[in-house]
């Protein structure tokens, strides 16, 4: 089974943002990044059909090559077997576009799985793998929870709202999204972050995917939003926060 | 040239989703800005009856499709129909609540048209003549404006997050003729199949009529860390309950999921402990009366709409509070 992986690098979770001057987008001179929360399960979905079924992972990303490197590295430490790198600098903002230059860098390869996350840490469109399938001709699911391998079918079982489920079945090829909690995140081993090293990485530019750079959207302003309440921030220590709240509570707020 | 905005209104069986009765209110709004006007999109089974239902909103015309390849949701079948209806009503704007459903097959719908889809949008501004959306980034932590760069040609795919738009809003009192869209769809390869639909946890915990609810996020970093968090809860009479990637971890039972993907709640108290609060969790609390917000991160998107914030460490604060609601109560 060849599996294709997309993954996606963004920010730490937890890091503090500051929007440039310019107002259309985040200084990352300061920021750290890692493996966007879903994708990580994509990548685990990967490696478990590929230790089931034997074939190949190949992780496909997108963004400036350098700083993509340690992303690459920790999913080729896990297990996968190659990578693909479209290097841009500039963050694309269309996922459209996006979708695009992965289908137009995936397409050679012939896979016969597609794998991304749900959705994005950072820009959240939520849509890669779906505009991927119709761009590919490929069926899709999204939100899928646990994935099996039958005679050229795959037997899906996908998340629907408020904790339903279904079963589904759709020929391959086809790209999935994979919902967070698909199965317990591995971590690298020594050996695999020594075989890392050796694996085989191929970068491509932008301009060699043969894609117009047409955008379809167009962001003009990133800000902070405006608090839709009045918070009160309690100040002090843990106990007189403590002691503060709980008084609020009773007297003010009158909830318990 | 394209014109009108068309609604995809979701239901369940013939009862329209409030998500999609949202969609319409939205629609009314920009379409009464932009003087265009409103038809809506009712696909499934018992469409028609929920079409009846739509119906009653101030808008123009109501399109079903209920044709048999449509009874179970598929991405092929719903995409095929809906292009069929947007391929003859030509409208500028096609708007959906963006339900797990919207999600699954829209951006599959838009591409087959060489179009994008602007998901999951959190309001709308009027600029220069054309719409501006807005969408949140970054787990909620900054707000964007985004807009098409050829506005003007169609169609245009939006989706609005579940209480972006108010169905309050909605105006009512209109009888617009509803009418079957004629799709047909013999020709259309449906490529998935449907085998089974059940619900994840038999007599699972109903969190939407706890008065008080302590709910915790990945901030609590191990589960053997969880009892601090279950003594405040007992302390508050509380249930507890959890964002996602703690049930993920399988720290806590899924039926204790608050947010898209697990319950919508609305008590009185809701305290979150460690919860960040991206949007997929917001949207299952943001009913809640008072919210209490415990998180190291004072940029934590949580706070945006908690009454009473604290920022600090939470192995210090919630013990310290579960004492103090101890002495409160007596």
């Amino acid at each position: 089974m060849k599996i294709i992986l997309c993954l996606k690098q963004v920010p730490l979770k937890d890091s503090q943002l500051k929007i440039t001057a310019d107002g259309i987008w985040v200084d990352e001179k300061n920021l750290n990044f890692e493996i966007n929360e879903s994708d990580h399960y994509a990548l685990e979905a990967g490696l478990r059909l590929k230790e089931k079924h034997g074939g190949e992972v190949i992780v496909i990303s997108m963004g400036p090559a350098a700083r993509l490197k340690q992303a690459i590295s920790q999913a080729l430490a896990k297990g996968a077997d190659r990578a693909l790198v479209i290097n841009h600098e500039q963050p694309i903002l269309d996922p459209l576009l996006s979708a695009n230059l992965l289908a137009a860098a995936i397409k050679p390869e012939n896979p016969d799985l597609v794998l991304t996350g749900l959705q994005s840490d950072d820009l959240g469109f939520g849509q890669t793998g779906v505009v991927l399938a119709e761009l590919l001709g490929m069926p899709h699911a999204t939100l899928v929870m646990e994935i099996q391998s039958l005679d050229g079918r795959l037997k899906i079982k996908r998340e629907l709202e408020s904790g339903w489920f279904q079963y589904i079945e759709l020929p391959s090829p086809a790209v999935l999204t994979v919902q967070s909690g698909y199965a317990p995140i591995r971590y690298a081993t020594i050996k695999g972050i020594m075989e890392a090293k050796k694996k085989p990485l191929k970068e491509m530019n932008v301009a060699d995917l043969g894609v117009p750079m047409r955008q379809s959207v167009k962001m003009s302003k990133m800000y902070v939003p405006v608090k839709s309440k009045q918070t009160q921030i309690l100040q002090g220590d843990a106990k007189s926060v403590a002691k503060q709240l709980a008084e609020k509570l009773k007297n003010e707020a009158k909830v318990i | 040239m394209a014109s009108g905005i068309l609604t995809i209104v979701e239901q369940n069986d013939g009862k329209v989703s409030r998500i999609g009765w949202e969609a319409l209110a939205a629609a009314q709004e920009i379409g009464a800005v932009l003087n265009q006007p409103i038809s809506a999109l009712v696909l499934g089974k018992n469409a028609q009856a929920a079409g009846k239902a739509v119906a009653e909103a101030k808008i123009q015309q109501v399109w079903f499709a209920e044709n048999s390849e449509l009874l179970n949701y598929t991405p092929d079948g719903f995409s095929a129909a809906t292009k069929q209806i947007i391929e003859k009503a030509q409208p500028q704007y096609v708007f959906a609540g963006h339900s797990y459903q919207a999600r699954d097959y829209m951006p599959k719908l838009a591409t087959a048209l060489g179009r994008v889809f602007m998901s999951d949008c959190i309001g709308y501004r009027f600029e220069d003549g054309g719409v501006v959306f807005i969408r949140q980034m970054f787990q909620g932590k900054i707000n964007a404006d985004f807009s098409f760069t050829d506005q003007k040609s169609g169609p245009n795919f939006v989706s609005f997050q579940a209480g972006a738009v108010s169905s309050d809003k909605l105006a009512k009192g209109g009888s617009a003729a509803v009418a079957d869209a004629g799709v047909n769809l013999s020709g259309a390869s449906i490529r998935t199949k449907v085998l089974e639909i059940f619900e994840g946890v038999k007599g699972k915990v109903d969190l939407t009529k706890a008065e008080v609810i302590v709910s915790v996020g990945r901030g609590i970093k191990e589960k053997d860390k969880l009892p601090i968090v279950e003594e405040l809860a007992k302390a508050l009479g509380a249930e507890i309950a959890a964002s996602r990637p703690v049930c993920d971890d399988g720290w806590l039972p899924m039926d204790r999921q608050i947010g898209s993907s697990g319950q919508t709640v609305a008590p009185k108290l809701y305290v979150a402990v460690g919860i960040s609060g991206a949007i997929q969790h917001i949207v299952g609390m943001k009913g809640s009366r008072v919210v209490v917000a415990i998180n190291k991160d004072e940029r934590a998107p949580i706070f945006d709409l908690a009454d009473y914030g604290v920022v600090g460490d939470l192995f210090e604060v919630v013990p310290a509070l579960t004492a103090a609601i101890q002495e409160v109560k007596g």
